[in-house]
C-alpha cells in the first residue's frame, strides 16, 4: 500500500476545499460591496 | 461588544483584518503543510500518513470551534439582541461545515491505512458526522429565514445553534467514553503524548487555518452586510 497516495489525497482534498471556499467568498463580497458602492455613488 | 453593533464602525474594522487575518493565515499555512510533508520525519508506526494530522486536526478544530462560535452568536442575539450576532451565525456556518467535511474525508482516508477500513460507526466518527448534519440543518433553517431576517438568522435558527453545541462536548469526550478505533487525546491542557519531533508544524497550520477561517467569516459577514445595503436602498427607491 503506498502511503503517499492517502497522503496527497487528503492534502489535495484539503486544500482544493479551502481554496474554492476563499475564491467564492472573496468573489461573492467583491461582487456585493461592488453593488452597494454603485448605489451609493448614484444617490 | 455593542461599539461594533453600527456596521459601519463594524467594516472600518473588518476591511484591514481580513486582509491581516488571510494572507498571515496563508503563510503559516503552506509553511506548516511544506515542512509537515518535507521536513518532518516518518512516524515509527504509521509511517508516512502520520502526515495528514497536520490537516485533520485543524479541520477538527476549527468545524468544532465554528459550531461554539454559532452558539457564542446566537447567545449574543437572543439575550442582547446584538444586531451582528445573527449575521456573525450565518457567515460561521458554511466554513463550519466544510471543515468538519474535511475532517470526515480526511480522518477517512487516514483511516484505511492505519486501521484498515475508512469508516466505523464509533462514538468519535458517529458525533462528528452528526456535526455535519446539524451544521446543514442549520445552513438551511437560516437560508429559509434570511430575507425576513436582513441576512441574519431567526430566533428559532438561533436557538437550533444553542441547543446543538450539546454535540460538541459529546465529540470532545467520545474517546474517552466509548470504545473506539480513533486514539485517545493526545493533545490536552497538561502537554502531549505526540513526539515533539512530529508536532511542532502543527501549531502553523493550526494557527494558519484559524487566521483564514477568521478571514473567510469576515469575507462572508461583508458580504451580508453589503447584500443588507442594497436590498434597504431598493426598497427606498421602490418606495419612492
Amino acid at each position: 500500500m503506498n502511503q503517499w497516495a492517502f497522503v496527497i489525497g487528503a492534502y489535495a482534498l484539503t486544500f482544493s476545499g479551502t481554496v474554492v471556499l476563499c475564491l467564492s467568498c472573496w468573489r461573492s463580497m467583491r461582487s456585493a460591496e461592488a453593488v452597494a458602492q454603485k448605489l451609493s455613488d448614484k444617490s | 461588544m455593542h461599539r461594533f453593533a453600527n456596521p459601519a464602525r463594524f467594516l472600518k474594522i473588518a476591511r484591514p483584518l481580513t486582509v491581516w487575518l488571510f494572507w498571515p493565515g496563508m503563510l503559516l499555512l503552506l509553511v506548516g503543510a511544506g515542512c509537515g510533508l518535507f521536513v518532518t520525519p516518518a512516524d515509527y508506526l504509521q509511517g508516512d500518513t502520520v502526515r495528514i494530522l497536520y490537516i485533520h486536526v485543524p479541520a477538527a478544530w476549527l468545524g468544532m470551534a465554528g459550531w461554539m462560535g454559532i452558539a457564542i452568536a446566537a447567545l449574543m442575539q437572543l439575550v442582547w439582541k446584538h444586531p451582528l450576532a445573527a449575521v456573525a451565525g450565518r457567515a460561521i456556518a458554511a466554513p463550519g461545515a466544510l471543515f468538519t467535511a474535511i475532517c470526515l474525508a480526511t480522518g477517512s482516508i487516514w483511516g484505511r491505512p492505519t486501521w484498515g477500513t475508512w469508516w466505523e460507526w464509533d462514538g468519535r466518527m458517529t458525533s462528528m458526522l452528526v456535526l455535519l448534519f446539524l451544521y446543514l440543518g442549520y445552513i438551511a433553517l437560516a437560508n429559509a429565514s434570511a430575507r425576513q431576517e436582513q441576512g441574519g438568522v431567526s430566533p428559532v435558527t438561533a436557538i437550533f445553534g444553542l441547543v446543538g453545541a450539546v454535540n460538541i462536548p459529546i465529540i470532545n469526550r467520545s474517546v474517552v467514553w466509548w470504545n473506539s478505533l480513533h486514539q485517545g487525546p493526545s493533545i490536552t491542557l497538561r502537554g502531549s503524548s505526540i513526539d515533539a519531533s512530529l508536532l511542532w508544524p502543527l501549531g502553523f497550520t493550526l494557527t494558519g487555518f484559524s487566521l483564514l477561517f477568521g478571514a473567510i467569516v469576515l469575507m462572508r459577514m461583508r458580504t451580508i452586510l453589503a447584500r443588507n445595503k442594497v436590498e434597504a436602498r431598493m426598497q427606498r427607491l421602490a418606495r419612492g
